[in-house]
């Protein structure tokens, strides 16, 4: 398997031949900025132009056809339409945390991004303790989405904030204890470290069998709670409450909401098949020598977007079948359900771990 | 190295929506009008202010969401070397996922999670 950490290394020390330390660790930094941007911009286009078709596959429609071959440049029409539109200044709004909003949504967005493990060794932010610090950043993006509604001086903005606040927070509970029985079964927090464990020994979600199916499944729902989409997505329900919480934002201000929402889809998918599914590891079947070969000779960084644009096709699916749920629903679903299944769930995959019942 | 790249990826997102910022207000079409400024909302004018008192069903979600997320923050550590710890860790734990439950009954019990 191809070890992406070998040009890092090689890059670092080709820098540092001709440039002091520091210099080379600024120009590094500057590098994976760029990466972090161009990623960022091509998986927002990538997801948007996936969720128009997907939909229109799912209402029996074709989805945008005009512009570009199959309408594959209508994205990029959007983006320069959004760019070039005016962005209006309201009278009454509390314009200082107006304008802070996407900030906090888009720099919560992209710092998550940059967590995901692409490839062996092609990993951004690696700390040790990587599930936590996950968890802790993607839990910034609520008080953007909370301030945009209360900023906006709009009831249906506001409405669409205070539902999004409670629903977001409820979900993540169900999202920490999933990781957290997930965790009970590597026995490290590090996203490096839980794909090169899985790697050797399988995919998680084949060695923690019963508890981890359940885990993946609650994983999916919150996730699409989180990105507040889907089913669950009362925040922005358009029939009754405008657009929610991005109604008084225009032009890009509202583009960036529009890229956080895809880029939270991915990193929601991408976590899922990192923790879940493996990340970059390849499919192995014990025995099966010639095919465990063959499934080595494709790139890590192919089967980690194969698993995670798999997810991201599963959430699809779900946003695209099921009617919305009320506020009530939601809330009890979570409360009522999902956290006694989880902690149970938590509990179960304790035991069969410290008694050796895993693969 | 880890929080270089940390402070670098917050940066990026911090530049990144500045200067789209500042580029779409270059490049847009700029013009001033009474009806513009007013709040969309729906469409009609917005009668008083929305700044006002919003029901405490939601603040109740959040005071419960706050008792458990602080009990998932003392979970993690335990999860990490639940291997090495065996059953003393396990019975521990079990002590403390109970008290939680309790919890969660009472506040189920006196009617928290019912919306109304």
């Amino acid at each position: 398997m191809f070890d992406f950490s070998k040009i890092s290394s090689w890059l670092h020390g080709f820098l540092t031949g001709y440039i002091p330390e520091w210099a080379a660790i600024l120009t590094e930094s500057v590098l994976v900025a760029l990466a972090i941007i161009t990623l960022y911009a091509v998986f927002a286009i990538v997801l948007i132009y996936m969720e128009r078709k997907i939909c229109a596959a799912f209402q029996c429609r074709l989805g945008p056809m005009r512009v570009g071959p199959w309408g594959t440049l209508q994205v990029f029409s959007d983006v320069f339409k959004m760019l070039t539109k005016e962005i209006i200044n309201l009278r009454k709004t509390d314009m200082f945390l107006h304008n802070l909003a996407p900030f906090l949504v888009v720099s919560a967005s992209m710092v998550t991004f940059a967590c995901l493990p692409w490839n062996k060794g092609a990993h951004m932010i690696d700390f040790n303790v990587g599930v936590f610090f996950f968890l802790a950043i993607s839990s910034v993006g609520v008080v953007g989405i909370l301030l945009a509604g209360w900023s906006s001086n709009n009831k249906y903005s506001l409405i669409g904030a205070m539902r999004s606040g409670a629903q977001i927070i409820s979900y993540e509970l169900s999202i920490g204890m999933t990781m957290l029985a997930m965790i009970c079964l590597t026995g490290t927090m590090s996203f490096s470290e839980i794909c090169e464990q899985q790697a050797v020994e399988g995919w998680n979600i084949f060695r923690g069998h019963v508890p981890a199916v359940l885990a993946f499944i609650i994983y999916l729902i919150a996730g699409n709670a989180e990105c507040n989409r889907g089913p669950f997505d009362l925040p922005e329900s358009e029939s009754e409450l405008t657009a929610g919480y991005h109604t008084e934002y225009s032009g890009m201000h509202f583009g960036y909401y529009y890229l956080a929402e895809y880029l939270n889809l991915f990193i929601c998918a991408g976590m899922a098949s990192t923790i879940f599914l493996g990340g970059w590891a390849p499919l192995h079947i014990a025995g099966l020598e010639g095919f465990n070969h063959i499934m080595d000779l494709i790139p890590g960084a192919v089967w980690f977007l194969g698993k995670a644009f798999f997810v991201v096709f599963l959430l699809m699916w779900l946003r695209w079948t099921f009617p919305r749920l009320r506020i009530d629903q939601i809330l009890s679903l979570e409360w009522k359900y999902l956290v006694p299944i989880t902690m149970f769930n938590l509990v179960l995959m304790a035991l069969l771990v410290s008694l050796g019942l895993t693969f | 190295m880890n929080f270089t790249l940390f402070v670098t990826a917050l940066l990026t997102g911090i530049l990144f929506v500045g200067v789209v910022t500042v580029l779409a207000k270059l490049i847009s079409p700029r013009s001033f009008n009474e009806q513009k400024e007013e709040a969309y909302e729906c469409g009609v004018p917005t009668r008083g202010r929305s700044w006002m008192q919003f029901r405490v069903g939601y603040y109740l979600f959040a005071i419960l969401f706050l008792m458990f997320d602080v009990e998932t923050m003392f979970l993690f550590p335990w999860a990490v070397v639940m291997k090495t710890l065996g059953t003393s860790g396990l019975l521990a734990v079990g002590v403390f996922l109970f008290v939680l439950v309790l919890g969660l009954a009472y506040a189920w019990r006196k009617g928290a999670l019912k919306w109304q």
